[in-house]
């Protein structure tokens, strides 16, 4: 023994003050670590809505040429034909398109009219049907959309004479970009200039509502069997695991089972919102079950009791008190599991909810197409006025989305109840 | 493990010499799994009056309890033998319809269980759901005698239809009583039910449970010796599984005949 | 007579059914002792009604399935039916034809030929419709009467209408297996003719993958090869993304649970909610249009001139990010898993935070890590949109991340959306690709709940 324990006791007490230092400054650094990584999140997260918005706004514009088109005298038709079926087409042959086209060149200089988009001159009739006394008037002033290359040319692409061109229409004050109500109530075109949103809105819109429709009373009852009424035995074990399974399957896999399954059935329903939302009502099943199971186990069990003993029967129990306590925590799993249905596009693709639909859907089993997927697909186009349509495209997905997200959150503030 | 070994000894029958039995329990046992949590019990709990169990923590009070409306079936692995009759019918048969048993053989709860639904509501549960009354009016008046019978109408006759967890813990207590009362059961369990009270309000509970008398059979799980000597005319005293000694409540508590008994009510052990 | 025709006559017996029953049961409590009768008037209402609406419902659909088929065979049987051709295409097309003019969804045939079948065809689809109807009215009648008549004061209502509601209760939660065996089913089923075609040993090892959907005559086995796919995957999903994954979401799951402010957590959490909410085809735009050039740019900068803009690192970039909040939700559970008394042990004996964590908490939360981990990683091996977007269609088997590369998901898009026929092995390796995928991401998924379950238990 050299030292007394004093003094070996100091000697520690010293080395640990010495490394005193060091451990808080790794702290620090560790701490610094967590720090930069939910940042690195944060602007990962604000860079992609940042730029996503930024382009979605140009998205929500198109190129417009203003023009005065001679009306009375010119477009010579009797205005009961406006009231009658395909009224564009009286109007067409009444000589509309030729008096749109007269006023371009008129206005715009030789081949004004190319510079318009290729049926620019149904805007100006959908506007006569909606107001047949524009017709009394001698002339009207309107904006029409310019065609994809004169678009293309203002932003400062395509021909050098094009551009020319554009910038003398824009200093002339002719040329102009303005907010486009209307791609919020056109479909999918061909041309950039023309196409809208709300056929694929409409598409998405059915198809949540099938996919509602079947998975929510499916998940629900089945969360209630297995949370209070299954045996424990090899068959609801069997049930579990392939609810599990489910939740867990590659999007891209349900859509095989839609591919092979569903349209092996129902051929003739390619590309249907009933298909899809068929297909997606199994992916999004899972997670109802999942989330519901949660939401019922959360309920005392005192309640039970309290109503078995009442002389309420099992059903009467789950029925009247279980379920409606479990509900807004049920509801709250149900939104989460539809926004991710709305936001899938893998199995979509492969029930053939890609072909080109130029029009809303009328029926439930009429070919469609939904948001994710024509996002899909003017992403691949090259034309840069689809970039920034694309990006529209998204912002109306994302503000759909951040709805849905919003009440979920909202409904389990709410209602969230610790017992 | 033992198997659980054949009654060869006869089993103590305990026949109350005063009052008719309501329910008679021949040779009861309860099983959890293979664990016996009650060994061979026979009793007669007369109609009329208050009956309470006594005996040490899981000696299986709760567990014969709930036995008797067969709350029982709601535990996974829970197994009765034995017969219990009520108004000499086995409750145990395989056509008994427990919804109807438990119509009639009512339970309040350790801790108070109001529905989260509204105090009205709560109480016209019941009788809703057994289909006892034809109109509106007729369950209004069911509501209001069953909350003036627990002695809760009073306090709440204006706020019918705020929550019934927003009471307090004893007027909650009062309410599931009444909530029980309200289908007019011919029996009524407690299991505890002034374990979370103060002392006020578990006066109000002993004060109630004696004005119930003679309308209802009551029987009454309790810890508290005094509660058990204030509110019930008999007493049995459970020891792991088995009742030792029943018999009116004054004799238990007076001349105990087992030292068991004597040992545990005097606080000796338990 | 269209099928919605069908379910409001079936609802509107029962609905009858119903209210005529409730008003009989109504009679019996009034005229019982007491005003007790076994079930609540409502109960036989519903029994009535079930048993009106739901065998006339069963019989409506299959009468729906099969009528179409007797229409056929009683057309077929008409003296009207010696034109058609005796098989083929063509006898199909006219039939159908016909049978359109007939229900009135197309306005005049194509074929004169088959001009002659289109009264025959208006006749049986009347004579089969009328015969629908009736039977069904029939049928819906007949369990009226037969639930009507056993409707007594004792009458057990509830507890029979309890046990259809129990049997629902039952067939839904099958739905479940339902599925899952029609997900086996058709994977195994057109799996099993690709294999008839392709070797499996020359799909699983082959290194060579270039099917061409448009060839036809023999199949060559060698082009089916789909090592470089499974790589690309693994290579994509498993290794760019997961390092990209794994240290930023354990690390934001770390700094969410153990260090910062409640309000940060607040807004935090929500925060990384939305990152996980955005849709898969946001991300792959996002990677194709922002992410790859970048990439490709910087990469060239750097001097790597086989630099590609589908290249790997871009795709595996962006689903590392999407993966962030999975992985940081799945280790936070982990995290929070672990007892508190091993967290005050540590801090107790002087250790600082960052010890405590990285000594005693993350070991101690390692399995329910690790699980996540796997969970994650079968999430980005199936993920489609992000490699469809922004991969790459070209099979190379390499290790430059800058390269383009295939992925499985890739693949099964691109042969079941492009023009080949159904009956062609490019078509249907997209199924073996799938039944690949399925096999690996259910293993995965598996083990993975085992060891969260087990690593629950452990610290329960
Ligand atoms: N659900 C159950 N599963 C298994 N064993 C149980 C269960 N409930 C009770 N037991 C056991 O049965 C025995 C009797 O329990 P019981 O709850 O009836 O006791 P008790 O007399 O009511 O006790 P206390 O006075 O503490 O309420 C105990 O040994 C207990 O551990
Ligand atoms: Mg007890």
């Amino acid at each position: 023994m050299s030292d007394s324990f004093e003094q070996i006791q100091a000697a520690r007490r010293a080395r640990m003050q010495a490394g005193l230092a060091r451990r808080y400054a790794a702290d620090r650094r560790f701490r610094l670590l967590g720090l930069s990584a939910i940042v690195f999140s944060a602007l990962v997260l604000a860079f992609l809505l940042v730029s996503m918005t930024s382009n979605g706004i140009a998205g929500f514009q198109r190129a417009e040429l203003r023009l005065t088109v001679p009306l009375k005298g010119t477009v010579l038709i009797d205005p009961s034909r406006l009231a009658q079926a395909d009224p564009l087409g009286g109007l067409e042959s009444a000589g509309l398109p030729m008096a749109v086209d007269g006023a371009a060149d008129q206005a715009f200089g030789a081949g004004g009219a190319g510079l318009l988009g290729n049926s620019a001159w149904r805007d100006l009739g959908q506007a006569i049907i909606d107001k047949p006394a524009m017709l009394d008037q001698p002339e009207a002033t309107v904006s029409l959309p310019a065609s994809d290359d004169l678009a293309s040319a203002m932003r400062g692409g395509g021909e050098p004479a094009l551009q020319a061109t554009a910038k003398r229409l824009m200093n002339e004050g002719k040329l102009v970009r303005a907010f486009d109500w209307g791609f919020l109530v056109r479909s999918d075109a061909t041309s950039p200039q023309a196409v809208g949103i709300w056929g694929a809105l409409k598409g998405s819109m059915m198809t949540m509502l099938v996919t509602l429709l079947l998975a929510f009373p499916v998940g629900v009852l089945s969360a209630l069997y297995l949370e209070e009424y299954a045996p424990r035995n090899r068959w609801t074990d069997l049930i579990e695991i392939s609810i599990n399974n489910l939740a867990a399957v590659p999007s891209i896999i349900f859509g095989l089972l839609g591919l092979a399954v569903f349209l092996g059935l129902f051929p003739n329903w390619r590309s249907a919102p009933l298909i899809g939302g068929m297909t997606l009502a199994l992916m999004t099943m899972p997670v109802i079950v999942i989330s519901g199971r949660n939401a019922i186990k959360a309920v005392p069990p005192s309640i039970r009791d309290a109503a078995l003993a009442m002389g309420a029967s099992p059903i009467q129990v789950v029925f009247h008190h279980v379920l409606p306590l479990a509900l807004p925590g049920i509801l709250t799993g149900t939104i989460i599991g539809m926004a991710r249905a709305l936001g899938e596009t893998a199995p979509l693709l492969m029930i053939g909810m890609r072909a080109f639909v130029a029009s809303a859907p009328s029926s439930f089993v009429a070919p469609s197409s939904v948001l994710p997927v024509q996002i899909f697909l003017w992403s691949d186009e090259i034309d840069r006025g689809f970039i920034e349509r694309t990006s529209a495209a998204i912002v109306v997905l994302l503000v759909f989305l951040l709805l849905m997200n919003g009440l979920a959150i909202y409904l389990r503030n709410r209602f969230e109840k610790r017992w | 493990m033992n198997a659980p070994a054949p009654a060869a000894a006869p089993a103590a029958v305990f026949p109350d010499p005063v009052a008719e039995a309501k329910i008679s329990a021949k040779n009861v046992s309860v099983f959890y799994g293979t664990k016996r949590a009650i060994d061979d019990v026979s009793i007669d709990i007369p109609r009329s009056y208050v009956t309470a169990f006594i005996g040490p923590s899981g000696c299986g009070k709760s567990t014969f309890l709930r036995s008797l409306n067969r709350m029982n079936d709601t535990i996974p692995g829970a197994r009765v033998e034995g017969e219990i009759l009520l108004d000499g019918e086995d409750i145990y048969r395989s056509k008994m319809d427990v919804v109807q048993l438990r119509a009639r053989v009512g339970m309040v709860f350790q801790k108070p269980n109001p529905f989260p639904k509204s105090i009205y509501d709560n109480i016209a549960y019941g009788p809703r759901i057994h289909g006892v009354t034809g109109s509106k009016s007729e369950l209004d008046g069911i509501v209001e005698t069953s909350l003036q019978r627990a002695g809760l109408w009073d306090e709440v006759k204006d706020r019918l239809s705020d929550s019934g967890t927003a009471l307090s813990g004893g007027q909650q207590q009062r309410l599931c009583i009444a909530r029980a009362i309200a289908v007019d059961p011919e029996v009524i369990l407690m299991d505890e039910p002034c374990s979370a009270l103060d002392p006020i309000a578990t006066a109000r509970i002993e004060e109630l449970i004696d004005e119930l008398r003679g309308r209802y059979a009551i029987v009454i799980v309790t810890h508290s010796m005094q509660q058990a000597a204030r509110v019930s005319q008999r007493t049995a005293f459970f020891h792991i599984g088995k009742i030792v000694e029943y018999g009116t409540t004054s004799d238990i508590f007076t001349n105990p005949r087992e030292e068991r008994t004597k040992d545990y009510i005097t606080g000796r052990y338990g | 007579m269209s099928p919605a025709v069908l379910l409001l006559l079936a609802f509107g017996l029962g609905l009858v059914g119903w209210l005529a029953a409730r008003s009989r049961a109504w009679a019996f409590r009034r005229a019982a002792p007491g005003g007790r009768i076994h079930s609540l008037p409502n109960f036989h209402a519903w029994y009535v009604a079930l048993w009106i609406a739901v065998p006339a419902l069963l019989f409506a659909f299959a009468w729906n399935a099969i009528s179409p088929g007797l229409i056929t065979q009683s057309v077929l049987a008409d003296p009207a039916a010696s034109v058609l051709p005796a098989f083929g295409f063509e006898r199909d097309s006219m039939l159908s034809e016909a049978r359109a003019v007939a229900t009135g969804s197309a306005a005049a045939v194509f074929n004169t030929e088959a001009q002659g079948l289109v009264e025959p065809f208006r006749a049986a689809i009347l004579r089969y419709e009328a015969i629908g109807l009736i039977v069904t009215v029939l049928i819906a009648f007949a369990g009226g009467a037969f639930s009507f008549l056993r409707l007594t004061p004792d009458f057990t209502a509830r507890t029979r209408v309890e046990r259809a509601v129990m049997n629902l209760l039952l067939f839904a939660s099958l739905v479940a297996i339902l599925t899952t065996l029609g997900i086996v089913a058709s994977l195994v089923f057109e799996t099993a003719r690709f294999f008839s075609m392709v070797s499996p040993i020359d799909f699983l090892f082959g290194t060579h993958w270039a099917p061409d959907p448009m060839s036809s005559g023999a199949v060559d086995g060698k082009q089916f090869g789909a090592i470089p796919l499974f790589w690309g995957t693994i290579y994509i999903g498993a290794i760019i993304a997961m390092i990209v994954a794994i240290p930023l979401g354990l690390m934001s799951a770390i700094y969410l649970t153990q260090y910062a402010s409640n309000g940060v957590r607040q807004v935090m959490k929500p925060l990384l909610e939305i990152l996980a909410g955005v849709p898969t085809v946001v991300y792959g735009y996002f990677a194709a249009l922002t992410v790859a050039p970048a990439v490709r740019d910087a990469a060239q900068a750097i001097g790597i001139a086989s630099a590609s803009t589908e290249s790997a690192v871009a795709a595996g970039l962006v689903m590392g990010v999407m993966i962030i909040p999975f992985v940081s939700s799945m280790a936070d559970d982990s995290i929070a898993a672990v007892p508190q008394a091993m967290r005050d042990g540590s801090l107790a004996m002087g250790a600082t935070k960052a010890e405590t964590i990285r000594k005693v908490l993350v070991p101690a939360a390692l399995p329910g890590i690790v699980a996540g981990v796997m969970l994650a990683i079968s999430r980005a091996i199936g993920e489609t949109m992000i490699v469809v977007m922004a991969a790459g269609a070209s099979a190379n088997l390499t290790a430059n991340p800058f390269q383009s590369m295939t992925t499985v998901t890739f693949q099964i898009v691109a042969m079941l959306t492009g023009e080949g026929s159904f009956d062609h092995p490019a078509t249907l390796s997209a199924f073996a690709l799938g039944m690949v995928l399925f096999l690996v991401t259910l293993t995965l998924n598996f083990i993975a709940l085992r060891v969260v379950k087990r690593y629950r238990e452990a610290y329960e």
